[in-house]
């Protein structure tokens, strides 16, 4: 017995200074002194920067956050236009090679510098590698020079006519960085966005402040940005309904438990997801193999089952969310008719199909789902195909990079120019991932960056759009769409057809 | 001295046999650290400058005494996936994979010598029998499996328990139990499970020896023949049991952290290999390594304290 309470006594010193202290710390208040809600927000991100140099960054999440920060000379608006940012005004030559920009007035940097011509230089110069012989981009290989008659122009001159170039303006490709900040961009960001860096915490969070020095009038009216790194969507719906989040997406599947009490936004994520096919293979390199398998995987059961019907069809690698430049009807070439296919696969010689693998990454959910259905479709028309289930990096290192595969399936993100989206299914392009190639696409876009007027540029693109689908490069299925839960007190989120939680206008009111 | 020295010895090769093998399995396994990070839109020309910048496109013998040459001088490097240095990140980890490692071996002690000790008094009663099969039970359940049980039965129950990420002690200590006592739990089960049926066996054999029956006869009391003399007999290969059990709860952290979103220094060890960032792998092999090591270590003097034989 007397043992025993040598043994307790301890113990109970223990929880009973675990008790004290405990008592000590004081929660955290949300509200202000005036009671109003305090101007501060927590966004759910799923995944870390890849770096906060927007030079270096890469990763379409990363510009989610960053774009708050940096500005570009051009900026892309909410219907995918271009317009100027911090150039006030721009005009282009009439033989498109001279680009002229009038920069805009009273922009500051974060850390109170006022920005200069000479950081626009020292920008570009940055990018294309001038001096230190490291060039982060190929998309300025194409400048033959650039200039700054006085301190609010700049111009830059090409070597050719280039009709996506204004395109490689934005924040995404070329965010003006402050010269005297060399050599800190990643550990010190520093830009002229509506919010500051204050602070990066891996696998944690980053937190921005407001810049009460922003060029445009009046904004913003957060004072406090915080994005929270969460990977796992479970535990992020759970933080939003707790309140300890007030922005997270959410599953297609999980609408219902969160479209009372919240509010929901539904952006067309202006992404690509397809089926693709190694066209170097065979027996993917015959045409009528490639459009058979259009005809058996059933798009509309797709969006359904995946997405829950927040899904747009597509038929090529392009999304409604493009505009003008997107070609309509082409969802509806290859409807789902499995005597079609069928005929199509007996006239390639494959009456009765063949063996085949799938192979996928296992970083979304989202791959596996699709997968299931397309074996199940492709079963139907003799196709036996199997699912491989490898990791992100053996992903990109085997199917990607070195095109180990004969099917995969995988979504592209949009991106702002048309040219961007989707040049990778020029013969030669490093990320032809499916191995496409055909003479008259190549020379569409070869040429199309030469064209300088906008219509005839909108006429190639449809053209290309055309091929892609005829030709089958893919099996296209859909733009899924992003379901935004919101904090119901937040208001002026604005929805974009890229990766942008543009927060300059957003606030939360009572 | 001389033994001490050889421990020393032993220790320096553990380290550089265990950075060699992480080095060599990283160059088997597929993927390459930039494109994982940049994903498939990444622009050639970036990624060529970033191979240059990180010494990706050297030969491997001289990537590799590169690290070397840092990490003896102290500096491991950056991590590729978070551009820090290896060391800060690491620092950052180790209070919190610390403080479950440390919670979980307390959790162990408290309950398995006790146990253990209650059950080799009593042998063949319906309690030893009762706490045998339990144990077997115990040591058989996956840690992953259990920490899930753990959650949906204790977590969802009690607001006391946070059932997902960290709350630092300066914080609030009673916040802290609440997010690491479950994860605790479910590294120290299958501990305690082994480390009862190692004790029970060790006190039982000693309990049998002669100098049990003389104290006895000579009157002594048996609570102070039970710790004066069978324990400090029974303790030597309890520690070497606990020199494993302690190897055993680091690699644990790494998968309960997942489980239970612990952002310790496993769950930072896991994306370290799928983001392929050799750096900072093999900067928390390291670590880990030197701490298992270093346990060991002082298993081994703690035995020479216990038994001056040993030294011989």
């Amino acid at each position: 017995m007397q043992n025993v309470f040598k043994k307790l006594v301890p113990i109970t010193i223990f929880f009973a200074l675990f008790l004290v202290i405990s008592a000590c710390s004081t929660g955290d208040s949300d509200k202000n002194k005036d009671g109003s809600s305090s101007q501060e927000i927590n966004i759910r991100v799923n995944n870390d920067p890849d770096f906060l140099d927007p030079h270096m960054a890469e990763a379409s999440i990363t510009f989610q956050m960053l774009l708050n920060i940096f500005d570009g000379l051009m900026v892309g608006d909410t219907d995918g236009s271009l317009k100027p940012a911090l150039a006030k005004d721009y005009s282009i030559s009439d033989d498109g090679l001279t680009y002229t920009f009038t920069i805009r007035d009273n922009v500051k940097f974060h850390n109170g510098d006022p920005l200069t011509t000479e950081d626009i230089m020292y920008s570009f110069e940055r990018l294309m590698g001038k001096g230190s012989g490291k060039p982060l981009t190929s998309n300025f290989d194409n400048i033959a020079s650039l200039e700054a008659p006085d301190d609010k122009t700049f111009v830059i001159t090409l070597k050719e006519p280039n009709s996506a170039f204004l395109s490689y303006l934005t924040a995404q490709d070329s965010a003006i960085l402050p010269k005297s900040n060399d050599g800190k961009h990643n550990e010190e960001p520093i830009g002229t966005g509506p919010f500051k860096y204050q602070s990066y915490s891996p696998q944690n969070n980053l937190v921005l402040v407001k810049n009460k020095d922003y060029w445009k009038e009046g904004l913003p009216y957060l004072d406090k940005v915080t994005f929270t790194f969460q990977p796992d969507d479970q535990t992020a719906l759970m933080s939003l309904q707790a309140g300890e989040m007030d922005f997270v997406s959410v599953g297609a599947h999980r609408v219902p438990e969160v479209e009372n009490n919240f509010k929901l936004e539904y952006q067309n994520s202006n992404a690509t997801l397809l089926v693709g096919f190694n066209e170097a293979r065979e027996p993917f390199n015959d045409t009528r193999v490639r459009q058979a398998i259009n005809y058996a995987i059933n798009k509309d059961d797709i969006i359904e089952a995946v997405f829950s019907g927040y899904a747009t069809k597509i038929g090529s690698n392009m999304s409604p969310a493009m505009g003008a430049f997107y070609e309509e009807g082409l969802e509806k070439m290859y409807d789902h008719d499995v005597e079609k296919a069928k005929n199509l696969l007996s006239e390639a010689g494959y009456p009765d199909g063949f063996e085949t693998t799938i192979s996928i990454s296992s970083h979304a959910a989202m791959y596996t789902d699709v997968a299931q259905i397309v074996v199940e479709n492709l079963k139907e028309i003799g196709i036996k195909a199997k699912i491989e289930v490898v990791e992100w990096g053996i992903w990109l290192d085997r199917i990607y990079k070195g095109r180990d595969y004969d099917m995969t399936i995988i979504d592209f993100t949009g991106k702002l120019s048309p040219y961007e989206t989707i040049k990778r299914y020029q013969s030669e392009d490093s990320g032809n991932l499916v191995h496409f190639s055909n003479n008259e696409y190549d020379e569409l876009m070869k040429n199309v960056l030469l064209e300088t007027d906008e219509n005839r540029q909108i006429e190639m693109y449809h053209r290309a759009q055309e091929i892609l689908a005829e030709e089958a490069a893919a099996a296209f299925i859909a733009d899924y769409q992003i379901i935004w839960a919101m904090n119901p007190k937040m208001e002026g989120y604005k929805l974009y057809p890229y990766f942008f939680h543009d927060l300059s206008e957003v606030k939360l009111v009572d | 001295m001389a033994y001490f020295i050889r421990r020393l010895f032993l220790l320096f090769i553990t380290l550089v046999l265990v950075s060699l093998i992480t080095f060599a399995v990283f160059q088997i396994i597929p993927g390459d650290p930039i494109r994982i990070m940049l994903g498939p839109e990444a622009d050639e020309t970036q990624i060529e400058t970033l191979e240059k910048e990180l010494g990706l496109d050297q030969p491997l013998h001289i990537q590799y005494v590169d690290w070397v040459g840092g990490a003896i001088t102290g500096d491991f490097g950056k991590s590729i996936r978070f551009s820090r240095p290896v060391s800060d990140l690491i620092y950052d980890r180790i209070p919190i994979t610390f403080s479950l490692a440390v919670l979980s071996v307390i959790l162990v002690v408290i309950i398995a010598i006790p146990l253990g000790i209650y059950v080799a008094k009593k042998p063949n009663s319906l309690m030893d029998y009762a706490l045998s099969t339990v144990t077997q039970v115990g040591m058989a359940i996956p840690s992953f499996w259990l920490g899930m049980l753990l959650i949906l039965y204790l977590g969802m129950t009690f607001s006391f328990f946070q059932i997902s990420g960290y709350v630092p002690w300066s914080e609030s200590i009673l916040g802290a139990l609440g997010t690491l006592i479950l994860p605790a739990l479910t590294i120290a089960i299958p501990q305690i499970a082994v480390s009862f049926r190692y004790i029970r066996t060790s006190v039982l054999e000693q309990m049998q020896r002669d100098y049990v029956r003389t104290a006895r006869s000579k009157g002594m009391r048996e609570g102070s023949l039970m710790y004066r003399h069978v324990l400090r007999n029974a303790m030597i290969p309890i520690l070497t049991v606990f020199g494993l059990i302690f190897a055993e709860v680091v690699a644990g952290t790494i998968i309960v952290e997942q489980v239970f979103g612990l952002p310790g220094l496993g769950s930072l060890l896991i994306t370290a290999i799928s983001y392929r960032d050799f750096p900072l792998v093999q900067g928390i092999v390291m670590y880990i390594t030197l701490i298992v090591v270093f346990i060991n270590f002082i298993i081994d003097i703690l035995y020479s304290i216990i038994d001056p034989r040993i030294r011989l």
